[in-house]
């Protein structure tokens, strides 16, 4: 019976087609309070987004055309709100297809539709988790998305001192500023081996301070160990220090003219000074020292935890085995670490490979390359900082952080594919 | 008695690296401890444990007519509470509606969550400073709480999410059917259940904006708005080694509290992140 019908009568079509024009559809399906909300709020789109539209797709596409009148920047941003309500407006429309669709479709089927009271009560229950993810959303979109797509777009055009508005108009330039990275000499030279200190600082840094907190951590370990709980107390202290203000003073005990690390440390052994500072090497080798400073109580701390719950029948077996000390630790302590504190280890090398705190407050990057666009212990963080706010190369920096992204992004997705929740059934 | 001299060995050897360890750690705070007790105003020729100890340095950080230290540890601790009740309001909802309900976006919002969380939020540097410049955003402090409340928002809302998983969902159905609102359920039924998430997130949320330097350093451009991170900054780089006892004493005065803080709730931080950790 029903199904006859269904084949038979074609609201769900009718009633999809009519809602091309919002509300329609709806008046279709007899729900005219729906149907009204839908029309009032169609119009009220258009007469209060028409301007906003206009002007921020036009000038998307131009970054505008007649100085002193159009500022490319303003309308830059003017174009992404643009697209977002635009993108919101859609959705919305999507919504009323699919409203009118559903309802025709209920038609169809001989289904009677819900009453006003009980469209009232769905609006509610569906409704709810939506008002409660609003306020961090509409947050998230301006102070994360927007300045993300804003940073997109800029890589694509020729935003630097010299095209700056309001006195000039930025024009879209396409990928040239990604070969002029790629092809450009001095662009290219500076690119390779920021990129290259980038890779060996983070592989450098966050290994050593992995094996070091490890190490600490299984010694600190054993049972006939005295003053445990004050050794972890003090062990853990870098980690509780405020970094910024260690690497402040660690940039002091390095200084080349009062710092403690020359005239008190080096002069007790009778070694000459280092130029910490000014000599390339000597400032990237302290930099590794500094990080494995800051960095080796996070993992110990991590390690602790993870060595106080492995069950001691494991060492028992082990010894009834007959295996030594080192045997155990190789084939029951460390692989049991490494599994429980992976994922936090890959952060690890993420965080150091965008810690611009320990590279800007120990040395400014510097010293300074000769030929070079950025100091020599520079990373791709800081040397996006000094073209943003030294030589104000915005573009070149927004193609750059793209390409720092890509990195980032591309490392992490394929950690998360590996580890086990993300597959999980009701995790997502 | 050959098993003996091997635990002795061992235990001498443990003892050793320990030493050498912690010697290391407590060596740079012995001496800027002792460089805050300086007398001079630089360090040249001065020694770790001072002759002539003097209470000078943090005087004059005391003095509001010559020093803005105060100002900035004022500043600094606004934004960090602010901070933290705007994000651990925002994200226990969002927690809560991503663990909960079911609706239309929400594998792909937690999917955006999940990939936001993985960019810093300082690398989209360039936009934040043009778009600060554009909104006539920079110089306050309302613009800093905005980015350090989004920023925290991705990872601490799976974190959430994760924790409101482990509480039944019996819980929600049987007050539901007492009769219980949506918001009655989450505010009196779920929320007190998940207090020590949200300590840890709101641990976080506070020690976060309280550690960070880029972003206030992008943002911030007058010395009366400075938070602590860029103004001790200013401090050493102004004239480096001319007020470096000046800068000691500051520092001392920040980590003091801060890290007695940290050493007393690092319990809760500890299981807090490899929750995190595990769960995503």
């Amino acid at each position: 019976m029903i199904d006859t019908n269904a084949t038979k009568s074609t609201h769900r079509k009718r009633a999809f087609f009519l809602s091309f024009i919002p509300g329609v559809g709806q008046l279709y399906n007899r729900q005219y309070l729906k149907a009204f909300s839908f029309i009032v709020l169609t119009f009220s789109f258009i007469i209060a987004f028409k301007d906003l539209l206009n002007i921020g797709l036009w000038g998307l596409v131009t970054l505008g055309e007649q100085l002193p009148r159009d500022h490319s920047v303003f309308l830059l941003v003017e174009g992404i709100i643009a697209v977002l309500v635009l993108l919101l407006g859609l959705c919305v429309y999507a919504l009323n297809l699919y409203d009118a669709h559903l309802n025709g479709k209920r038609r169809d089927l001989g289904i009677q539709l819900n009453s006003i009271r009980e469209q009232y009560r769905n609006v509610i229950d569906t409704g709810f988790p939506y008002l409660m993810l609003s306020p961090g959303f509409f947050l998230l979109i301006f102070v994360v998305i927007f300045p993300i797509l804003f940073v997109i777009l800029l890589a694509f055009t020729n935003y630097d001192l010299y095209h700056s508005p309001p006195a000039r108009l930025v024009d879209w330039v396409g990928f040239q500023n990604f070969i002029d990275i790629f092809k450009l000499d001095i662009w290219r030279r500076t690119f390779i081996s920021v990129l290259s200190w980038t890779v060996i600082w983070t592989f450098i840094a966050t290994t050593v301070q992995i094996t070091i907190g490890i190490f600490l951590a299984v010694l600190l370990n054993q049972k006939d160990l005295k003053f445990k709980k004050l050794f972890r107390t003090i062990l853990i202290l870098p980690w509780a220090i405020p970094a910024f203000v260690s690497i402040l003073v660690f940039a002091g005990m390095f200084n080349e003219s009062f710092g403690a690390i020359n005239n008190d440390l080096l002069a007790f052994f009778g070694i000459d000074p280092i130029p910490w500072l000014t000599s390339p090497f000597w400032a990237k080798f302290a930099l590794i020292l500094i990080q494995s400073w800051l960095g080796f109580p996070f993992i110990f701390a991590m390690v602790t935890g993870v060595l106080q719950s492995i069950p001691e029948e494991l060492y028992e077996a082990g010894t009834v085995d007959g295996a030594t000390m080192l045997q155990k630790f190789r084939s029951i302590t460390l692989p049991l670490i490494l599994y429980a504190i992976a994922p936090i280890l890959i952060t690890q090398y993420t965080f150091n490979f965008n810690n611009f705190n320990v590279i800007f407050l120990f040395n400014g990057g510097g010293p300074p390359m000769p030929g070079q666009t950025a100091g020599s212990t520079d990373i791709l963080i800081s040397w996006i900082y000094s073209l943003t706010l030294e030589s104000k190369q915005y573009a070149k920096a927004a193609a750059v952080t793209m390409l720092l992204s890509l990195i980032v992004i591309s490392v992490a997705l394929w950690q998360f594919r590996r580890t086990k929740s993300f597959k999980e059934e009701d995790m997502m | 008695m050959n098993m003996k001299r091997q635990k002795l060995i061992r235990l001498t050897l443990s003892y050793i690296a320990i030493l050498i360890a912690v010697t290391i750690v407590i060596y740079p705070v012995l001496w800027i401890v002792g460089s805050s007790f300086n007398p001079g105003n630089s360090l040249s020729g001065s020694t770790i444990i001072p002759k002539n100890a003097t209470l000078k340095h943090y005087q004059e950080l005391f003095d509001l007519s010559s020093s803005k230290y105060l100002l900035w540890y004022w500043n600094t601790l606004k934004i960090c509470i602010i901070t933290m009740t705007f994000s651990v309001t925002m994200i226990a909802l969002m927690g809560y509606s991503f663990s909960r309900y079911r609706f239309i976006g929400r594998k792909n919002g937690l999917m955006t969550f999940l990939i936001l969380q993985m960019i810093p939020n300082f690398a989209a540097l360039i936009a934040i400073y043009v778009l600060a410049v554009q909104t006539k955003l920079i110089d306050t402090h309302f613009a800093l709480i905005l980015l350090y409340t989004g920023g925290l928002l991705p990872m601490n809302t799976w974190l959430a999410k994760g924790y409101f998983d482990t509480i039944p969902k019996e819980l929600d159905e049987s007050a539901r059917i007492d009769g219980a609102g949506h918001f009655r359920i989450f505010w009196q039924i779920i929320l007190p259940l998940a207090k020590p998430i949200l300590a840890v997130i709101a641990l976080f949320s506070f020690i976060t904006p309280f550690a960070d330097f880029i972003l206030a350093k992008v943002i911030l451009r007058s010395e009366e708005k400075f938070t602590l991170a860029v103004g001790l900054y200013n401090l050493v780089a102004k004239q480096f080694g001319g007020e470096f006892t000046k800068f000691a004493a500051g520092a001392v005065l920040i980590a003091i509290p801060i890290s007695l803080l940290f050493l007393s709730l690092q319990r809760y931080l500890i299981s807090g992140l490899t929750a995190g950790g595990t769960k995503g």
